[in-house]
């Protein structure tokens, strides 16, 4: 540890479990939800809607198991990790139950499939799969650092499970990017659940390779780089991302592919020449691909001229990517500071992927920017729970895994949210908990599981010193 | 529905949003206030403990007389914090709360020592139940020092004596 030279000691946090303060905080994330839903009833229908108790009833439910599990298998857990995913599910439930009710999408649908079935109800049923799979991951990790054995094996499933969608026969491609693979009836997009195996590898790995990484460099223009030998891996897993954005044209997991494992290095070794390596590939990698991948050109084409490329699209696809962009951006403005209000916004013009990859754009018209800020702030507040644990952790892996589970969360967050609001270009990825998808949820609620076993184990307080067996039996005279 | 009912709907959902963030962040706020945030090894000098005892001794009486009792069920008069004096980990302070400290070169020690003479389990210091801290030397290869003599058995530490293990020197201080 001699590479430490400024570090800083957090002191000892003193050890209440603080499980009520949870419990009130998450029956506060149940009634949020619910008031949602009296509001969108009666400004849509102008009465109390008829599903309300069900809904209420079913998360209160959900909620209630978490919390029970939490309390009885990680009672010293971070106490606001739970709410806060509670009430972003709860209300992307709300927002996806909305836009189940508008009558262009209903109408839209028909148009293209002859059928119209609403997706709120199997949001609520992955929901319930969602928690329980976070109370699988309580119940089966009793401690964290099981999970570093599997450092090698995590490396080769999480790349079985990016390559997935590429094989065929089982791989789908639907609307241009191939991220889902379909077995039997159900179609899952694998790239989530490998952000956790991923974040497995990397700590595992960089827990062994950080010295190596940090101390064996040369200083070139004030920036250390590594010797060519410790380069393999980064430049191996751009390699592997670029594969993925050129084969499956998804931009957002190798996005999030890449960013995690520049996140994780520079937290393992304090090296900034990582991040600026970092990114200077990303960058190269992105314009390559950019200008040649014709579903990433339209992306980039929808990105910095949606209006114009209006006019200037050269294919149906380019102009379906610049019309949603449009439609996304107007929803964004009609909404101003206060919101229009939920029910009462025209959000469901965005049409396709309303209530998936455009979600925020639906709270952003209806709630306003004080709405955005909010759930900015969750999204914030979770990231900051999960670097904490990562700051709380005493072990070496333990403090990786969590910082790049937040990470990748953070991460994820930034892409989407930059993409719907134009910053960067639109990339095909899920809001976490608020967006329309099984796999997303689920893997969601894993992340917090583990979020939540790490900060136990963080936070638990020392064990009382264990009896010596010598005590009662070696006497010493003192003089 | 009138528009009036909405309207008010709609500016106390945004409240209420706001207010569940405001609550959170309160639960979140003895992150901030309630620990002790130390910066360690780049300030060495100024950490030197001469410093920290002169600072001590300006400090106006009557202060000095209500820290204990902030603290509530301690005695007067018993330590409230670890204090490193010298070593690579000069200034590090760990607040005694009633929990048992280690120290030694393993990673879920309380204090990492980064020592050659250290062991990886290498002490604890500890409260008997009358809440006096004691030190216990863990079968370290060379030894844990009280003042002067290696220590044999757990043995009571007064207030602000050097306890020594390789080229780390600790100390409880009030």
């Amino acid at each position: 540890m001699s590479v430490v030279t400024n570090t800083t000691t957090i002191g000892a946090i003193e050890a209440p479990s603080r499980r009520n303060t949870e419990l009130a905080l998450l029956a506060f994330a149940v009634a949020i939800p619910v008031f949602a839903y009296l509001n969108v009833g009666l400004a849509m229908d102008g009465k109390v809607p008829a599903g309300m108790l069900g809904y209420g009833l079913g998360l209160g439910l959900l909620a209630a198991v978490a919390h029970l599990v939490v309390r009885k298998w990680a009672p010293y857990a971070d106490p606001l990790l739970l709410p806060l995913a509670t009430l972003l599910n709860g209300m992307g439930l709300v927002l996806i139950w909305r836009l189940d009710q508008s009558p262009r999408l209903i109408a839209t649908s028909m148009r293209l499939y002859k059928s119209f079935s609403p997706d709120a109800p199997s949001q609520m049923m992955y929901s319930a799969v969602g928690i329980a799979m976070f109370v699988g991951v309580l119940l089966l990790l009793k401690d964290h650092r099981v999970l570093q054995r599997y450092t090698y094996i995590s490396m080769v499933v999480s790349l079985v499970l990016l390559l997935l969608p590429l094989v065929p026969g089982l791989g789908a491609d639907v609307f241009g990017a191939k991220i889902w693979i379909r077995i039997g009836g159900f179609s899952i997009q694998p790239g989530e659940f490998a952000k956790l195996v991923l974040a497995v590898f990397f700590s595992g790995y960089l827990m062994v390779k950080r010295d190596a990484l940090a101390l064996a460099s040369r200083r070139f223009m004030g920036l250390y780089l590594p010797r060519g030998r410790d380069l393999g891996p980064i430049l191996t897993i751009w390699a592997v991302s670029l594969l993925i954005l050129v084969f499956e044209n998804d931009l957002g997991t190798s996005l999030l592919f890449f960013g995690i494992f520049v996140i994780m290095l520079y937290v393992a070794t304090e090296r900034t020449s990582w991040i600026v390596m970092g990114l200077l590939m990303a960058v190269a990698g992105a314009a390559v691909v950019g200008s040649t991948a014709s579903h990433v050109k339209s992306r980039v084409a929808a990105w910095l001229d949606p209006f114009g490329c209006l006019e200037t699209a050269t294919d149906q696809n380019m102009l379906n990517a610049c019309d949603q962009m449009t439609q996304v951006l107007m929803s964004f403005g009609s909404g101003g500071i206060l919101g229009t209000g939920l029910g009462q916004g025209n959000s469901d013009l965005i049409q396709f992927a309303a209530n998936s990859d455009f979600i925020f754009a639906t709270v952003g018209e209806e709630l306003g920017l004080a709405g955005v800020m909010v759930f900015l702030l969750l999204y914030g507040l979770i990231v900051e729970r999960g670097v904490r644990t990562a700051l709380a952790a005493r072990d070496p892996f333990g403090k990786l895994l969590a910082m790049g589970l937040s990470g990748a969360f953070a991460l994820q967050i930034f892409v989407v949210a930059g993409g719907v609001m134009g910053l960067i270009p639109l990339t095909g990825m899920t809001m976490p908990f608020l967006a329309y998808g099984g796999s997303s949820v689920i893997a969601n609620w894993a992340l917090i599981g583990i979020l939540i076993r790490i900060s136990d184990t963080a936070r638990r307080p020392a064990p009382a010193p264990a009896p010596s067996p010598d005590a009662e039996m070696t006497q010493v005279v003192r003089p | 529905m009138s528009e009036l009912t909405l309207t008010v709907m709609r500016l106390g959902f945004l409240a209420v949003l706001w207010l569940f963030v405001i609550v959170a962040v309160q639960v979140i706020r003895s992150d901030l206030f309630g620990t002790r945030v130390t910066q360690r090894g780049s300030r060495r000098q100024d950490a030197r403990p001469q410093q920290n005892t002169r600072q001590q001794a300006t400090a106006p009486p009557q202060q000095r007389g209500q820290q204990p009792a902030a603290g509530g069920r301690q005695r007067r008069g018993a330590p409230t914090k670890l204090v490193v004096s010298e070593g690579t980990l000069t200034g590090t302070t760990v607040a005694l709360q009633g929990q048992t400290i280690t120290l030694g070169r393993a990673h879920d020690s309380t204090i990492v020592l980064d020592d050659d003479y250290a062991s990886s389990r290498h002490a604890r210091i500890y409260p008997d139940r009358d809440g006096q801290w004691i030190v216990e030397d863990l079968g370290s290869t060379n030894g844990t020092y009280l003042d002067r003599t290696r220590l044999t058995t757990a043995t009571p530490i007064p207030l602000g004596a050097p306890i020594r293990i390789g080229k780390t020197v600790i100390e409880l201080r009030k």
